[in-house]
């Protein structure tokens, strides 16, 4: 075992240990406890619980990756992630508190004094949940691949095996305190190597600051983005600080998508309902953006100081040279690698193949044509590092393993990486905890309980809670398999989905007095088909590979309406349930005088109970 | 709380909203999709303006914002009548 391994495995050791202490430490003992922990959680620890539950693997682990790539385009993922919250604050987290209840789909058929909605909402919600699970799915396989240095499908198992155990552990009383740890492990773990490379590079060790400094290696003469942006171009890529992500329209749905999505999250809209008081529900959204905003104000620097140090590596910029473009790059013999590289190419996620055979490692953008034809001056056959998904060979390294590998790749001790694996892994679980919890409770609580069998024991709907878990984490693990695209991107999907089924719902349930049943369930239905026609018809059934029926690899091009991708196509979705649902209930009746009462109640925060079932 | 009190405390709630939300979509959306190709002339703390807005500056006004709701929110509460006791 070497150094860098006794760390890993310490760390990792020690802050698994820490959760599953205190997760038998707080162990639930009643179902209210299991689903909703009991009042007196003060609203800077529920903000830093939900901060945690909030910032999963697709925060983590494939964010800052995805901004190393797409630059300025990955801006849809910082903004709409966190932008969402507002309106979460504004507009959901105070009234669904004074609402006072257990679940999202029991506020949807309680508001809608209809079985029929609660049961649309609890699909909905599955279906949302689910897709979010896989994206944490993807992440752990990484995690897990790199850690114990092998396939990337065989760090998937034991990744599932360890979020069964851990999260039928215990319910959200157990989670919330475990929250808390795992969000001081994860922020931790994210900005300490972002401290140290921020330094090396900019010589400034807030991040946020040096992202914007001078290029240090450069005698400052060059800004860091500057120097990005230069050796990217020259490279072939898109230029870093302007490079949009398919249009400035696709751009702005796709925020819009997760935004409204981060709204309609069951996981995250429960949060709130576990503080003392409407007030408190209030303050909690923002002391959670407050945590979230550390990890999401460096992720930008990050993300650029990874791209950069990684090109570095690969391709040596010459100082002293005259020439220009690909050839003012020197690539590495392979032999010669720092042992980073190696090791991610166990697990496949980071492929070389010589295509020149001249045991040199040539990276570049071969689909630039002015760049091919440099390069086929210099005797390179194309770009040499790809990455394996499923089975076909793609461009460049796979983005989730540009977090985990960043502090290796800017050689920072041992310590610092091993820190870097365990933030990840409590990212990644903390936020498949509270999805399946949401899943659970949406099937024994809301399903069984709620509809289909009202004489349950507490203990069996408990038990069923738990079968629940354990079905919804192989679904998501065989799917993970895989993943309709990187951690963030299948994410982003399952935003899409609540962006366009829940969120509605819940807003016109508080805003709009007069929305009735058939309103609120039309415009689900409506809402969620959309969104998922489309995703599917692109990325396949259920992302099952070779399903897709409007697929590049079909001949049939990409065909995107109006150019907007299926990750970003939640926004449409809920337009499209927005005027269903306002349609049909300006056509049907209006919901009965009591309902309207209950919307009034709920707009004022006076006579707030505990959360309670019925 | 009589019913004018209930519906004057919802329309003052509707007007905080809406300029909240105006705030949070022109910083946004705005100044960090539409606009950032003219903003990125200008330059701060070293990144082009447009950039920062999209990748720090929209973060920072969000957390302004969520605080600012909460705060007013409390305070119309109990202008209102209508807290928690």
């Amino acid at each position: 075992m070497n150094a860098l391994d006794f760390w890993t495995y310490g760390v990792v050791g020690a802050t698994f240990l820490l959760y599953i202490g205190i997760a038998i430490w707080a162990r639930a003992s009643t179902t209210g406890e299991f689903y909703v922990a009991g009042k007196g959680i003060h609203p800077v620890a529920n903000g830093m619980a939900t901060a945690a539950d909030w910032m999963s693997a697709a925060s983590f682990i494939s964010m800052a990756g995805l901004i190393a790539f797409n630059g300025y385009g990955a801006s849809v993922f910082l903004m709409g992630w966190t932008g969402g919250y507002v309106l979460l604050a504004l507009l959901l987290a105070p009234y669904l508190r004074k609402f006072g209840k257990f679940t999202v789909p029991e506020f949807i058929g309680d508001r809608y004094y209809s079985q029929a909605a609660r049961i649309v909402a609890v699909i909905c919600l599955i279906l949302a949940s689910i897709t979010y699970v896989i994206g944490q799915m993807k992440g752990i396989g990484v995690a897990f691949s790199r850690f114990l240095e092998t396939s990337y499908e065989m760090g998937l198992y034991i990744g599932m095996g360890i979020v069964f155990i851990y999260a039928v552990l215990g319910g959200m009383k157990g989670i919330t305190y475990t929250q808390i740890a795992q969000y001081c492990v994860l922020i931790l773990a994210y900005t300490i190597p972002a401290l140290f490379i921020s330094l090396n590079l900019t010589g400034i060790v807030i991040p946020q600051i040096g992202l914007g400094a001078g290029y240090a290696p450069g005698g400052n003469e060059i800004s860091l983005l500057g120097k990005l942006d230069q050796v990217v171009t020259e490279l072939g890529f898109k230029e870093y600080t302007t490079q949009v992500m398919g249009s400035t329209l696709n751009m702005f749905a796709y925020t819009l998508s997760l935004m409204i999505g981060t709204a309609g999250l069951p996981h995250v809209i429960i949060r709130f309902f576990t503080v003392p008081k409407v007030k408190d529900a209030r303050y909690s959204a923002g002391w959670a953006l407050v945590f979230i905003a550390l990890l999401y104000t460096t992720a930008p620097a990050v993300g650029a100081m990874a791209r950069l140090n990684f090109t570095d590596t690969l391709m040596v910029q010459q100082t002293e040279t005259t020439e220009e473009g690909l050839a003012a790059f020197e690539p590495q013999p392979y032999d010669e690698l720092p042992p980073w590289f190696k090791n991610w190419e166990k697990t496949g996620l980071l492929v070389w193949q010589d295509l020149n055979d001249d045991g040199l490692v040539q990276y570049y953008n071969d689909t630039n044509e002015a760049t091919a034809a440099e390069a086929e001056a210099l005797g390179y056959a194309g770009s040499e590092v790809f990455h394996r998904s499923g089975d076909a060979l793609n461009a460049g390294p796979d983005r989730d393993i540009m977090v985990l590998a960043n502090p290796e790749i800017a050689q920072l001790p041992d310590w610092v990486i091993a820190l870097v694996v365990a933030g990840g892994l409590a990212a990644a679980l903390s936020t498949a905890a509270g999805l399946l919890l949401a899943i659970s409770s949406a099937i024994s609580h809301d399903l069984l309980k709620g509809v289909f069998a009202k004489g349950i024991s507490e203990k069996n709907e408990l038990m069923a809670g738990r079968i629940a878990m354990a079905g919804a984490i192989v679904v998501a693990g065989f799917l993970g398999l895989n993943p309709p695209g990187f951690a963030a991107g299948t994410v982003a999907i399952a935003f899409g989905l609540a962006a366009s089924s829940i969120f509605p719902a819940l807003m016109m349930g508080i805003f709009y007095k007069k929305m009735n049943n058939a309103g609120a369930v039309a415009g689900m239905l409506a809402g969620i088909t959309v969104t998922l026609l489309y995703v599917f018809q692109h990325k396949g059934i259920f992302f099952i590979p070779g399903t897709a029926f409007l697929a590049p690899e079909m001949g049939m091009g990409p065909d995107w309406f109006l150019g907007i991708s299926p990750n970003a196509f939640g926004a449409v979705g809920a337009i499209v349930n927005f005027l269903v649902a306002f349609i049909v209930a300006k056509l049907t009746a209006p919901p009965p005088e009591h309902i309207q009462h209950l919307v009034e109640d709920v707009r004022v925060p006076r006579g707030s109970g505990e959360a309670t079932s019925h | 709380m009589t019913p004018e009190n209930r519906s004057a405390y919802w329309k003052a709630n509707l007007w905080l909203l809406t300029i909240l939300l105006i705030i949070w979509f022109v910083v946004s959306y705005g100044l960090g999709i539409l606009l950032v190709e003219p903003l990125n002339n200008f330059s701060l703390g070293g990144y082009p303006l447009g950039f920062w807005f999209a990748q720090q500056g929209s973060i920072y006004t969000f957390l302004v914002l969520i605080f600012v709701y909460a705060w007013q929110m409390n305070r119309l509460d109990k202008k209102f009548d209508v807290d928690e006791v």
